[in-house]
């Protein structure tokens, strides 16, 4: 499927008490809680490809674990192979 | 200035403008109600301000919230007044904010509140208990002064006869050492820079510059208290020297005494007067040199007994020690009552002297 | 579904359109619990005060309750002063130095309990100070006790079977009471439950300050914060629980706004 992403996340994982505010706040729903915990065992958001930039999660965030992006140029799925993991 | 005849009130209330009073705000209570009126007329005249209050409880904390902010500021009442300020006289003195209370009070039953404290907390109160006007002016002046020079809650006790006594005076100014400009003060200028400031009874400071924490700082400050105890305890005597029967009082009652012993020196009696002008620092070290050799220490003050405990934990031997004195009320209730004479002092010193010769 | 790396910036030429705190926090730690809504409401406040140019014109004065622990990250000039007495002690600030932004921090334990009678007062005399309320119903710091504005049902600690009129009293709703006030230029009521409500309470904030800059009187902004922990309920439900009961007590908007009628 061809997906376009306009923005990125860095996300301070082990800063994040897993409250999942982020996870309704996102518009495209590309957050999703991890299966495994952070540095002090709370679960944490993970983000997929579609990300807008448009910060909804870093607005939410009680924690401040989330800083926001935006490409110069929309990526297009797969094209972006160097930040996937 | 000139001299000029004026209400005890109106005179205090000038040499606290003098020395620098920009803010007070406080609640009307017999006889402190002056103070407040003549502050209401006069600070706007000194590029200052005065709010009725709602409460003594809001009323001393816009005097800490001013303070904060840099500026002399105090609050006023008596009595129950000062009881409902006694969590925020803690609080300034556990965060360091300079303020003075000018507590006029009705009688002499404040002693335990003013030097004791009623708030949360290991900290004290200096406390000045003027004799008369003259000093009340003085004294004015030195409470502002102390409370910057060490950041504390200064009360200043006055009484009734202070308040509505009226005195012609020329408003004399004290020389005092100048002190170090307030480089804490909130005056909001730090944000954002790494720097800002911090008031707050904790001590935990900021993130990047942080305080002591509590436990410290609370201990810094006894230490301070400590300190100051060393060096503010302040006091008159006379006739301490060959006296068999020394009278102790403070505020406008040491004053009584003082008149009262001296007319019985010229009769020939060993009698001398030693009065605390600080209540807190208790000038414990004077009091016991000053009673060494006598037979009796007597305490005159208007209530059932509060600063004779200061006299007994300083005197060499608490056995020698009498209370003169009394809870003494006029008809209202509001003044200080028919105790406050000075031939009912002497025949109450009198009868002490026979008492114990009997 | 593939994760996207989220660990350093992108290499990908890109800007940065958010940061993780504001420039007037000194760290984006803090020890408040998980879902909490207070450290949202408090970044919004320092993002205001930047945005309007007063960061080195400003002071906090903090009441008691969780947000307190902030003083020790806001790098503004701030006190915490004695329970529910902010808007006194704000009062005496803010009369020697009018020209700095004056403005209380406060829980409505805070706020509507302890400190009822500053409110109201420092609103009568029509005192040029803001005074942020974040109402979440509850006393978070003591571990979920009634506060005056805990609403009618609403389980506590205190209030085991939830809050009952006819027991326990009704809800004081401080923001109607301090609008009906003329000494009051600006009332709001915001929210931090989802990115809208966040936005639009950035904006009642920015009022609130306008205000008080414009010498207008005294401005109150409320926000519901939730406390997840206090209510007993998960921190993910902690936003629906707050719209379905604090909510509807206390419905979000301007309450009055001085500007508004001069103009009319």
């Amino acid at each position: 499927m061809r997906q376009v992403t306009r923005g990125t996340l860095v996300i301070d994982a082990d800063r994040c008490k897993g409250c999942e505010l982020c996870i309704v706040a996102c518009p495209p729903r590309v957050l999703t809680m991890s299966r495994t915990g952070n540095a002090t065992g709370y679960l944490y958001p993970e983000l997929a490809p579609g990300c807008t930039g448009c910060t909804a999660c870093q607005q939410v965030c009680p924690d401040f674990v989330f800083e926001v992006y935006k490409y110069h140029e929309p990526i297009v799925s797969g094209s972006d192979a160097e930040r996937m993991q | 200035m000139t001299m000029r005849l004026m209400d005890g009130s109106e005179a205090i209330v000038e040499a606290a403008i003098q020395a620098g009073l920009r803010f007070y705000a406080g609640y009307p209570m017999s006889p402190a109600t002056e103070l407040l009126e003549y502050m209401a007329e006069k600070l706007p005249h000194h590029e200052g301000v005065c709010i009725n209050a709602a409460t003594e409880i809001e009323g001393i904390n816009m005097a800490l919230g001013a303070a904060a902010g840099g500026f002399r500021a105090a609050s006023g009442s008596c009595g129950q007044g000062l009881a409902l300020m006694q969590e925020a006289i803690a609080e300034a003195a556990l965060n360091e904010t300079p303020i003075v209370i000018f507590n006029m009070a009705r009688n002499q039953q404040d002693y335990f509140q003013a030097t004791r404290g009623g708030g949360w907390g290991d900290y004290r109160t200096i406390t000045l208990a003027p004799k008369d006007l003259h000093e009340a002016v003085e004294h004015a002046q030195l409470a502002f002064h102390l409370a910057d020079k060490y950041r504390v809650p200064v009360i200043f006790m006055g009484d009734n006869l202070l308040a509505r006594t009226q005195m012609g005076t020329t408003l004399p100014q004290l020389d005092l050492a100048p002190l170090p400009p307030k480089d804490w003060q909130l005056d909001g200028t730090s944000g954002g820079t790494g720097k800002s400031r911090q008031i707050w009874t904790f001590g935990c400071g900021k993130t990047n510059d942080p305080g002591p924490g509590p436990s410290k700082h609370w201990e810094r400050i006894a230490a301070k208290f400590d300190a100051i105890a060393e060096v503010e305890a302040r006091y008159e005597e006379g006739f301490t020297d060959d006296a068999e029967t020394l009278v102790v009082a403070f505020g406008s009652g040491g004053k009584f005494v003082e008149h009262v012993v001296r007319e019985m020196r010229a009769d020939g009696h060993k009698v001398g007067y030693f009065r605390p002008v600080t209540l807190w620092p208790y000038p414990g070290e004077a009091l016991e040199r000053a009673s060494q050799g006598c037979k009796r220490v007597l305490v005159f003050e208007l209530n059932a007994g509060q600063m004779i405990d200061d006299v007994r934990l300083n005197v060499h031997d608490r056995k020698l020690v009498k209370a003169i004195g009394g809870v003494s009320f006029d008809e209202s209730g509001l003044n200080l009552g028919p105790l406050m004479d000075a031939t009912v002092i002497r025949e109450r010193i009198e009868l002490a002297i026979h008492g114990a010769s009997k | 579904m593939s994760i996207v790396m989220t660990t350093r910036p992108p290499e990908a030429p890109s800007n940065k359109v958010a940061s993780f705190k504001p420039t007037l926090l000194q760290t984006e730690e803090h020890h408040l619990c998980p879902g909490c809504g207070e450290p949202v409401a408090i970044r919004l406040v320092l993002e205001v005060i930047e945005e309007l140019g007063l960061a080195q014109k400003n002071v906090s004065i903090i009441g008691h309750g969780c947000y307190g622990s902030f003083i020790m990250t806001m790098d503004v000039d701030s006190t915490l002063c004695l329970h529910g007495r902010a808007p006194a002690v704000a009062t005496g600030l803010k009369r020697m130095r009018p020209e700095v932004a004056v403005w209380t921090l406060q829980g409505d334990g805070d706020m509507t309990s302890e400190g009822l009678a500053e409110i109201l007062h420092a609103t009568a005399r029509g005192e040029n100070i803001t005074c942020i309320l974040l109402n979440n119903g509850v006393f978070g710091d003591t571990g979920g006790q009634m506060t005056a504005s805990s609403v009618i049902g609403q389980r506590t600690k205190n209030t085991l079977e939830g809050r009952d009129a006819a027991y326990h009293g009704y809800p004081i709703v401080i923001g109607d009471m301090v609008a009906a006030m003329p000494g009051s230029a600006f009332v709001a009521r915001g929210s931090v439950h989802n990115a809208a409500s966040i936005a639009a309470t950035r904006r009642l904030i920015r009022k609130g300050f306008q205000r008080q800059m414009e010498k207008k009187g005294l401005s109150l902004v409320e926000i519901l914060t939730m406390c997840p922990t206090g209510w007993f309920v998960p921190a993910s439900g902690g936003a629906d629980y707050m719209m379905e009961s604090l909510g509807k007590t206390y419905p979000l908007g301007e309450i009055k706004d001085i500007a508004a009628t001069e103009q009319a």
